[in-house]
């Protein structure tokens, strides 16, 4: 069952094993995480100010990404779970992504508390995945374009049904008092050359909790996935289904579930979306391609790998914005192009 | 033979309506309207503005009958065009009020050349260009186009507020690039300095980047920003703890940035902006038209009050019928009694008195309106200074306001305007 395992971190054996493999390539990552520590972590002398801009600027740029990459992987882990488990390519996820953020208005609103938001729109939305899964695409199991067009037109349905209701405005969701305003992180913003006084980075602090939440919820995932036995019945379905089912798992039960699970994370991102940025017709097709392009870089069904992607393209984004404005659309589907071209099953996707 | 003697007959036949509708008593106006995608409820309010306008003279004009044909588009320059020859073509309308936005106004510039014998009056479309590079002469404008809009802002916040040192946040396109020319133009002559401009790609929604790059050492920042763009840098501006002071560019603090949802709108609470109109203008010519809008529709079929577009599709109906009216409704050897009016129409409209130049374009009133909190604890706007006669070369000469460029990234020379060239 080692094939399984694909989620797992190379052990201390493996690394071993690659330093052996790939001399060459050993040093050039290892060179490459130094010079990156060094911009992170060091005060930046003034050559480097000239050409690159205050560190201050590269440091936001970098935990905007970061953090942009944490919400995308909140979308992506749902979308990736239910194709890695299921074969449906379900392109209504944007719609959950939405109807959470427009659910998480109005509970945040009526009830005056952001935390409180997040089980309940996590239980309704998930619901709603639910119904979708028990009504609708597993009526019509195993035929995977017909899921897949079906959930296009859900998410047409839906988003209707959407601008219906909350309208064409823009909604946001203020963060709670605790986490408005910035706050100062342990990273080096500027050293004062003549007093010595060192000025830390001072950086929303709502966005760094969300950060802090994401890498909470990805470890637990990760766990659930690696050491319950619902994770393995799980990580079984991904790999084969029809053996699974064979072996006396009501597999239908891990479809509901998960389906569930996917479209809560989902809704959960969605109130996150709207305290980062904002929601209005649209968002949900703008985060349903986010997500196709994180998956399709991670690779398909893989929880470690929507992180990566989630990482990857989140920084990208951010870093092109900042350093190369006109290109930063195109850079995320150029890092698209290239996986696709060299390691087509994605970054950690296993070869199927 | 035969076959093409009928053919010919059958032609005949099939142009003789046409013909026959041109010399009844009856004027067809069509209305080119986007009544799909971003703008549709304000291609809607502009429906209801023509019909209201046109109901004030009880839909005759010098005797004539006044008809209507609405034709949807959907902003896209395309389908603007594939509309207005259907108009032209199957409705055979005398006359095409519209289009909408930008884009559509440059594609409609070009469609008018193919059809002189037609007028076109512009609905509410802004683009500069449409008027000012190789113009139609049957397109006429009779509202502001995007930099006059932001002309008046800049000397208002010189000196009346003091801010002489601005960064700029604008949106990185023909309208964020237009609107923002008439702010800095109007803010660099009156002895402003712009010490860093930011280009922001459309629908990016992330500006942590850009807000980490923003100078200390300003007075201000100017945001041209509109829509969701504008609420997601409100948003971030706050929980990044920026507190510098704003000003907003024309569609920053508009009604869809000032009615959504959520408290991300409050950093603009004190920002000046500038446009077109102030919903709370005193002037009675302003406050008789709300009050006619408002009393000519029930509340739930129509806006709380005639929005941007609304007055603009308005204040063109208004043009079309004294320009027929001092016709005489004469619209025969190409429409050439009727163009000469609206040439040299002098028009009274709900935000002032509007006239023309050579390019058919209009000169008229820019208002300032600062963001205030309003009654229901939203926010609204107050009208706090008017710039009247702002014209397209906003104010210089002709030869001068062309040594400037055509609307782009650095299209204008701070510097160099300080000076006073």
């Amino acid at each position: 069952m080692a094939k399984v395992r694909h989620g797992k971190l190379p052990g201390r054996y493996e690394m071993n094993n690659f330093i052996k493999r790939y001399p060459l390539w050993s040093v050039i990552f290892l060179l490459l995480a130094i010079a990156f520590l060094y911009l992170v972590l060091a005060p930046w002398p003034p050559e480097l100010v000239a050409s690159w801009g205050r560190k201050q600027i590269f440091l936001n740029a970098l935990l905007g990404g970061i953090t942009l990459g944490a919400l995308y992987f909140l979308v992506a882990a749902g979308f990736t779970l239910i194709f890695g488990l299921m074969r449906i390519v379900n392109l209504a996820h944007g719609s959950l992504f939405l109807i959470g953020g427009y659910l998480g208005y109005e509970v945040a609103t009526a009830s005056g508390s952001w935390l409180l938001a997040f089980p309940i729109v996590f239980i309704v939305v998930g619901l709603i995945g639910l119904l979708m899964q028990f009504f609708i695409f597993s009526k019509m199991e195993g035929e995977e374009l017909r899921q897949t067009l079906v959930s296009i037109g859900l998410s047409i349905v839906l988003a209707d049904l959407m601008l219906w209701w909350w309208g064409g405005q823009s909604y946001s969701i203020l963060a709670p008092q605790f986490l408005q305003g910035p706050m100062e992180l342990p990273l080096v913003s500027n050293v004062n050359d003549s007093t010595g006084a060192v000025t830390w980075l001072r950086y929303p602090s709502v966005r760094v909790w969300i950060l802090v939440a994401a890498i909470v919820i990805g470890i637990a995932m990760w766990l659930v996935l690696n050491r319950t036995a619902l994770g393995m019945m799980i990580r079984a379905g991904v790999d084969d289904r029809e053996m699974l089912a064979a072996s006396g798992v009501r597999i239908h039960l891990v479809f509901l579930a998960v389906f569930g699970f996917g479209a809560g994370l989902a809704g959960m991102a969605g109130i996150i979306g709207a305290t980062f940025q904002s929601l209005s017709p649209g968002e949900d097709t703008r985060f349903l391609l986010a997500s196709l392009v994180v998956v399709i870089v991670g690779g398909m069904g893989s929880i470690v790998g929507a992180a990566l992607g989630a990482l990857i393209i989140g920084v990208a984004e951010q870093m092109g914005f900042v350093y190369a404005p006109t290109y930063s659309i195109v850079l995320t589907f150029l890092i698209m192009a290239a996986v696709l071209a060299f390691r087509p099953q994605g970054l950690l996707g296993t070869g199927r | 033979m035969r076959k093409s003697l009928l053919g010919a007959v059958a032609v005949a036949a099939l142009m003789l309506p046409g013909a026959a509708l041109a010399q009844s008593g009856t004027i067809k106006i069509g209305i080119l309207v986007a009544l799909e995608g971003a703008f549709a409820t304000g291609g809607q309010d502009g429906v209801r503005n023509v019909e209201l306008a046109l109901k004030q003279v009880n839909n005759t004009i010098a005797g004539k009958k006044i008809e209507t044909v609405v034709a949807p588009t959907d902003t896209k320059p395309d389908t603007t065009v594939r509309m207005a020859r259907k108009l032209v073509e199957q409705d055979k309308v005398d006359l095409i009020i519209g289009p909408l936005s930008g884009s559509e106004g440059i594609a409609m510039r070009d469609f008018a050349k193919t059809i002189p014998d037609k007028v076109v009056i512009n609905g509410i479309s802004g683009a500069l260009e449409t008027t000012w590079v190789d113009p139609a002469p049957n397109f006429y404008r009779f509202n502001l186009d995007g930099s006059q809009w932001g002309y008046g802002l800049g000397s208002y916040v010189v000196k009346k507020k003091g801010w002489k040192r601005v960064a700029t946040i604008a949106a990185d396109y023909s309208f964020g690039y237009t609107n923002f020319m008439g702010f800095a133009v109007d803010f660099c002559k009156s002895g402003g300095d712009i010490v860093q401009r930011f280009w922001q790609p459309l629908g990016q929604s992330d500006f942590g980047g850009i807000i980490a790059q923003l100078p200390d050492n300003v007075d201000a920042i100017y945001l041209g920003l509109g829509g969701t763009d504008a609420i997601n840098f409100l948003n971030q501006y706050q929980q990044a703890g920026e507190k510098t002071r704003l000003i907003g560019g024309t569609i920053m603090a508009d009604q869809t940035v000032l009615t959504a949802k959520g408290r991300a709108k409050d950093a603009l609470k004190g920002t000046p902006t500038s446009g077109p109109f102030s919903a709370d203008n005193k002037d009675p010519a302003w406050t008789s038209y709300v009050k006619l809008y408002q009393e000519s529709f029930p509340a739930n079929q129509r806006l709380p009050s005639p929005s941007l577009f609304g007055l603009g599709y308005y204040t063109a109906t208004l043009a079309a019928i004294k320009g027929l009216e001092a016709a005489g409704g004469d619209l025969s050897n190409g429409q050439a009694k009727f163009k000469e009016a609206l040439n040299k129409l002098q028009l009274d409209s709900p935000v002032g008195k509007i006239t023309l130049n050579e390019n058919r374009q209009a000169t008229g009133t820019v208002f300032v309106n600062e963001v205030v909190d309003g009654p229901d604890g939203n926010m609204t706007s107050k009208m706090v200074d008017k710039t009247e006669n702002v014209n397209q070369t906003l104010g210089m000469t002709t030869a001068q306001f062309r040594a400037l460029g055509l609307p782009s990234r650095d299209a204008v020379d701070c510097a160099k305007l300080r000076a006073g060239g």
